[in-house]
């Protein structure tokens, strides 16, 4: 590990024993913070009892249906609007303000339309993911050096194997980037739409338990979803360097 | 001057009757519009007659903007001329790169994503040649190129001038009958390119093949070709051929001849006038 990596884990680790201690002696009420060691062996019951199982699968459920939609819809809209320049400059504006907007006061309307249940939830998870998804395919064809594209022509390449053998390669670590935004901004958007909109899933359980007091559950929970997502995104990050490092310096 | 290409002519259409004709490559009145004529468009090449025989190495000298690349493009097919005619070896060239062309551009055209292995023989791959015959003549294209220990590697732990190689021996081992480059060395230090210049010596030599060789480096053209042609400001026009008389087995040693200081000057001479006119500072005459 290198010398800053050492640093980080320091650092990590020291904030956590720090909370560990001023838990511990007191500093910190129980009833704002249980110590982290508490919260562990708190996730740790939850699990073992299969008491969260249920919640926890529609939660990754709703975020695995919101990250394929956002990446299909993302990248076929990114190549459809890369394919027409005109449609493209009037749609700029609204790509480059999109996240502006809080999506989530259209939740009333997103129940009206949806109902309750997993549907709006999705859909909104899909909102937050797929236009980083679009952006980044737009990014990505945008950079496809117009050197290579003649390359493919001088070798009688038609459109398809132009597309499938040069133009995706080369796009891809822009794909690679907008997929990575596409599921972190899915994981926000379901469990935030969770919290207001639903009567199941990982929000919704937090909510639940945060409005009953339940401390044990709720801050079990809350560390189930970080450390659920600092893994999924420490296995992209090693995914995407392995690819990556034969191809830029 | 028109005199000279018409003469030119008559000799190739006698030697057309041969079995083996000596044209290879045709332009007839030739000229490339961008946009609408008359309405803003770009006149940017033309008319150009020009001439490729069989197996000789034609360089292409002219101002910077005056069409050089143009000029290749439609020889290649990448571009379809506004007027006049393309053929290779006899037949038309329409909006495709006929079989037998290769071209190696200026900028880096390796795929970044494959292997230097895999770049050559990229284009075998396409074209659903055997794989054993993929093999041998990536094989040799590798060591040809000089870059035997680096094929495993991916282009970003090349320099410059070993992707430019990269790029040769990808349409070398296509066995291309006419070669044709766009400034393949223009972005090389001057070391570099005269090394480079030396191996595309060898490599025409070696393929047989015509090579047609776009430059703004008039030593370069003066050093390499047999013939050279020289272009005119926008619209570029070949406005003369020079015969340089070198001898087929050659290299980078013959810059030290008189021969080539001469060919040099006159190429010189001749850019001059249109180099001032492309750079907007034309007076008259010189």
């Amino acid at each position: 590990m290198s010398w800053a990596g050492w640093l980080r884990l320091i650092v990590v680790s020291g904030a956590v024993l720090l909370l560990e201690v001023l838990c511990r002696a007191g500093v910190i009420a129980k009833t704002v913070l249980p110590a982290p060691s508490v919260m562990a062996g708190d996730l740790y019951r939850l699990l073992a009892s299969g008491a969260a199982s249920a919640d926890i699968g529609e939660t990754l459920g709703n975020v695995a249906m919101a990250v394929i939609a956002s990446i299909l819809l993302g990248f076929i809209g990114g190549v459809a609007i890369h394919a027409m320049p005109r449609v493209r400059r009037a749609l700029d504006p609204f790509l480059a303000t999109y996240y502006a907007v809080p999506f989530f006061v259209f939740y009333p309307v997103l129940i009206v339309i949806f109902g309750l249940g997993a549907a709006p939830i999705v859909v909104i998870g899909t909102l937050f993911g797929v236009v980083a998804m679009l952006i980044n395919t737009l990014n990505g064809l945008d950079r496809i050096p117009r050197v290579l594209l003649k390359t493919a022509r001088v070798h009688g390449m038609d459109p398809v194997r132009t597309a499938l053998m040069v133009k995706l390669p080369s796009a891809a670590p822009f794909l690679f980037t907008g997929a990575k935004l596409a599921i972190a901004y899915c994981f926000i958007g379901v469990i935030a739409a969770e919290f207001i909109m639903s009567s199941s899933g990982i929000g919704y359980s937090i909510a639940y338990a945060f409005n009953n007091f339940d401390n044990a559950r709720m801050y079990a929970l809350m560390l189930f979803i970080i450390v659920l997502v600092t893994v999924l995104n420490a296995v992209l990050f090693t995914w995407e360097r392995r690819i990556m490092q034969r191809r830029r310096r | 001057m028109k005199a000279n290409v018409a003469a030119k002519r008559d000799l190739h259409e006698e030697a057309g009757a041969n079995p083996a004709p000596a044209v290879h490559a045709e332009l007839k009145g030739v000229s490339r519009i961008y946009g609408v004529p008359g309405q803003g468009g770009v006149h940017a090449l033309g008319p150009v007659d020009l001439t490729l025989r069989k197996g000789e190495f034609f360089s292409v000298v002219g101002p910077s903007g005056c069409g050089k690349s143009t000029l290749l493009d439609v020889l290649s097919g990448l571009s379809v001329p506004t007027e006049g005619s393309v053929s290779f070896e006899g037949k038309p060239v329409a909006g495709k790169v006929p079989d037998g062309v290769g071209v190696v551009f200026q900028e880096d055209a390796t795929f970044p994503w494959l292997t230097v292995w895999d770049n050559i023989a990229f284009g075998l791959r396409r074209a659903g040649v055997d794989p054993a015959e993929i093999e041998r003549r990536v094989t040799y294209a590798v060591g040809f190129v000089g870059l035997k220990d680096f094929a495993k590697a991916y282009p970003v732990q090349l320099s410059g001038g070993m992707r430019q190689r990269v790029c040769i021996a990808r349409t070398l081992v296509m066995r291309p009958r006419l070669i044709l480059l766009d400034e393949p060395f223009g972005a090389l230090d001057a070391q570099t390119r005269l090394i480079m210049g030396d191996e595309l010596l060898k490599l025409w030599r070696e393929t047989g093949a015509t090579v047609m060789l776009i430059t703004h480096a008039l030593d370069e053209a003066a050093m390499l070709s047999d013939r050279i042609g020289v272009m005119s400001s926008r619209p570029g026009r070949i406005i003369e051929e020079i015969e340089t008389g070198w001898p087929r087995e050659r290299d980078s040693r013959i810059a030290s001849e008189d021969a080539f200081g001469q060919i040099t000057a006159r190429l010189w001479r001749l850019l001059r006038e249109e180099s001032l006119k492309a750079a907007g500072l034309a007076g008259g005459g010189s």
